[in-house]
């Protein structure tokens, strides 16, 4: 793990592999000191910003290289279950890729425990990580507009559009929940470190 | 509740006050008023608390009226400002009778006039902020022409008893703002990091609430990877692959892929709010830590 400068008020953590991140963000949101303002993960990093008047840059960057990560389970690993049609456009153009049936796919993706790892792109998309075996690259080109619901994957995460917007990933169903709701208290129905499982709906 | 009414609404007048900061984990920015100094100032001058909404009206010919007697405040760009005919000068209260109108003229130093009205903007929050967020789309639309919007209640707390605060224009010369090196300083040669001190930068007209593009020299990187998204903060200065700065602002995506070459500090941020297109711009090293 690297602490790497971000101005005055901000300091980002780099680690070695997404699993390594995704632990050390669990772990460090636990024991968040007040003067730390925002936590934000992202695939090799996390981004701290702090008060300087609650925490110098010299004790954020101190308590970020001695928190011990953990695989521990907090309470912010909640769960969660989406049921999805599997129906997306690209569907057995990415089974095709990935050298197996469109129902194993189905199968592997319905099947595996996913978790998020980071949001970013729009409010409220979740990078999930889950089972290997399932990367593929974005499309070649994206689409204009992706409608709200779909279901993708590209590198090594599945992801659902909250929202119509342009987008490269590679459809492969839709899913009617509801993934952001700014009227709701907690906006985004899913948080860096829930797991997720998706449910084959008929 | 009164209402102020957006006669004219001019080519983009948004709602923002302090912004939503926290949810950035997420997926959203904090959003909110690019120049805070300018938001607190207008918003103290008439008695507001400091997170109250205001407008923030960018290049101004815009017009507004209300239908009841109220005390405004006027921070931010310059230019012509006048009420029912009357001057109004910058960095003070003053009172609009009802029906009177207020009229914004170009501004002649900065860009973003900051509107305050006695009891603040009470459109309705979204997230816990009535701040436009123009990348998340979230928040009140522009204001269109004709458009009344909310007054809130007038505060208990008085009116200041100060004529004028001295705050000079906003500067139509050269800005120096100043910077601390980013997280991704050594993935660019060391002429670049020479050049980003000492070249005389143009802002360009490309430049909106998301980030302030300018021209100038390319800045040559010495790692050409591809970099996994990170989290970003305003002032970053984020370098496409073609050797271009941005200067991440308010409304920026909260993870990019860019890397970050340098960061703004602090203190120099609500200046970014002030550039003009065209304006020579100059970065200086932040001393101390």
């Amino acid at each position: 793990m690297r602490v790497l400068p971000f101005g005055d008020r901000a300091i980002l953590a780099e680690y070695d592999t997404l699993a390594e991140t995704m632990d050390a963000f669990s772990s460090l949101v636990a024991v968040r000191p007040r003067g730390v303002r925002e936590l934000v993960p992202a695939a090799r990093t996390v981004l701290a910003r702090i008060d300087p008047a609650l925490i110098s840059l010299r004790a954020a960057e101190q308590w970020l290289s001695t928190t011990p990560s953990t695989h521990a389970a907090s309470d912010m690993n909640a769960s969660l279950i989406i049921s999805v049609r599997y129906d997306g456009p690209d569907l057995a153009e990415t089974a095709e890729i990935l050298g197996m049936s469109a129902e194993e796919l189905i199968s592997r993706h319905s099947n595996a425990e996913w978790r998020c790892a980071f949001i970013g792109f729009a409010p409220g998309f979740a990078y999930l990580a889950g089972p290997t075996g399932l990367e593929v690259p974005r499309r070649a080109t994206s689409r204009q507009s992706v409608p709200a619901g779909s279901v993708g994957l590209a590198g090594e995460f599945t992801g659902i559009y909250p929202r119509s917007s342009p987008g490269g990933w590679q459809l492969i169903g839709t899913t009617d929940a509801v993934l952001w709701d700014e009227t709701r208290e907690d906006p985004s129905t899913i948080a860096p470190g829930m797991t997720v499982r998706f449910e084959v709906q008929p | 509740m009164s209402t102020l009414v957006a006669v004219q609404a001019g080519p983009n007048t948004l709602v923002q006050d302090l912004g939503r900061p926290g949810l950035a984990h997420l997926g959203m920015g904090a959003a909110g008023a690019m120049d805070r100094a300018a938001l607190a100032l207008a918003n103290r001058l008439v008695g507001n608390p400091s997170d109250a909404a205001v407008l923030e009206i960018l290049f101004g010919n815009a017009s507004f009226a209300t239908d009841e007697d109220t005390w405004i405040a006027v921070t931010g760009a310059w230019g012509s400002v006048t009420a029912g005919g009357r001057a109004v000068q910058p960095h003070t209260a003053t009172m609009l009778a009802a029906g009177e109108t207020l009229l914004f003229g170009q501004a002649a130093n900065g860009i973003r006039y900051y509107l305050a009205v006695r009891g603040g903007i009470e459109t309705p929050l979204v997230l816990g902020s009535r701040s436009r967020d123009t990348l998340a789309g979230i928040g009140p639309d522009p204001l269109v022409d004709g458009e009344a919007i909310p007054i809130g209640v007038e505060p208990t707390t008085p009116i200041p008893p100060i004529d004028l605060v001295p705050v000079d224009a906003p500067t139509t010369g050269e800005v120096t703002l100043e910077l601390r090196p980013g997280p991704r300083r050594d993935w660019f040669t060391d002429e670049a990091w020479q050049l980003l001190t000492s070249t005389d930068w143009t802002v360009s007209p490309r430049s909106d609430r998301s980030g302030i593009r300018i021209e100038g020299p390319a800045l040559q990187r010495r790692n050409t990877g591809e970099l996994p998204s990170e989290g970003m903060l305003p002032g970053a200065i984020q370098v496409s692959p073609d050797g271009a700065p941005t200067i991440l602002a308010v409304d920026h995506p909260v993870t990019g892929g860019y890397p970050v070459i340098a960061v703004i500090t602090d203190e120099s941020l609500d200046a970014l709010a002030q550039l003009r297109p065209g304006q020579p711009l100059r970065f200086r090293l932040a001393t101390g830590r």
